[in-house]
């Protein structure tokens, strides 16, 4: 190679490479080599990190649309929903609005957790498949369960990292946080009651009375169910809320989320 | 390989550079894009949910 026309500076940083004689085989693969550990390492850095911020901010995002337009669609479907029915429960004022369960993978509540920052909202979807729902949308119910604001457990699972982790902060709920479950309807609020850690084998969290199968429900329950530890998927992480208090939407939202990104609000 | 690279790249020493940085900045993109979401799918996916 020739170092002719070029400047004193580029020849001289030019010059121990010239004196390597030629490509030698174990020194490309040795470069391939590194280049496939830095192509790994920059792969979990997308996983563990980048992606995981991006599917957060889009999940909030269409979790905030989705308040939108069930915030605007109410008035016209004003003479179909459902009148206020005095509740048998006596903690309740009224029976909260039910809804049948959609087709899978279909967008049908958004959860909204103060503790979790005021602009927590994440879409929750029917089904728990990974591929269509964890993975896209966020979080899954699971179909086998009841819906919210049903007598007995309305069960829903998701990531706690990657893929916009959104239990990744189950472990720091406290009692008495309120967890809601914004629905066309409304807002269904649940209060924040204890943690439980299973085997990803343990089903019984799902139980209409979790852990007990053969008892008839009375409350209405929500359960989260996540991966524990962090980066692992070895135990399953389970928080449980009972129900409290049901807020129609004509009503506006609860208070304590009224005017937050979450809500929809402004 | 890099080495090669380097002198296959034209002009002055910042010109080198400043193209490295772009080589560098596009692949980053396309691996961002389209390598790493296609990888995804055969990375095993996270169980998250308690089934029997």
């Amino acid at each position: 190679m020739t170092l002719t026309g070029s400047t004193p500076e580029e020849a001289s940083f030019l010059r121990p490479r010239k004196r390597r004689p030629k490509v030698s085989v174990v020194g490309v693969i040795g470069e391939l080599f590194i280049t496939a550990g830095i192509l790994v390492l920059l792969f979990l850095g997308w996983q563990l990190w980048l992606n995981d911020i991006i599917v957060g901010s889009q999940q909030a995002e269409v979790a905030s649309q989705l308040s939108e337009e069930w915030e605007n669609s109410t008035p016209a479907d004003a003479p179909t929903s459902p009148v206020p029915v005095e509740s048998a429960d006596p903690g309740l004022n009224v029976e909260p609005a039910t809804m049948v369960a959609p087709a899978n993978a279909e967008r049908f509540a958004v959860l909204i957790v103060p503790r979790w920052g005021a602009d927590y909202a994440r879409p929750i979807a029917q089904g728990v498949g990974v591929s269509d729902v964890l993975n896209k949308i966020g979080l899954g119910h699971y179909p086998s369960t009841q819906m919210p604001g049903e007598v007995g457990n309305f069960a829903i699972a998701s990531h706690r990292m990657a893929y916009g982790g959104q239990l990744k902060d189950l472990h720091e709920l406290q009692i008495g946080d309120h967890i809601y479950v914004e629905t066309e309807a409304g807002w269904h609020s649940y209060v924040f009651r204890s943690l439980e850690y299973v085997l990803p084998t343990g089903v019984g969290v799902l139980d209409p009375v979790p852990q007990n199968p053969d008892v008839a429900p009375v409350d209405r329950l929500i359960t989260l169910t996540t991966c524990n530890p962090f980066y692992s998927t070895a135990e399953r992480l389970v928080g449980y809320g009972v129900y409290d208090a049901w807020y129609p939407r004509a009503g506006g939202p609860p208070a304590e989320i009224a005017g937050t990104p979450a809500a929809g609000g402004s | 390989m890099y080495a090669g690279l380097w002198r296959i790249l034209p002009g002055p020493l910042w010109v080198r550079i400043f193209l490295l940085i772009v080589l560098i900045a596009a692949v980053l993109t396309a691996l961002v894009l389209w390598v790493f979401p296609w990888a995804d799918h055969f990375v095993a996916p996270q169980d998250v949910t308690v089934e029997q």
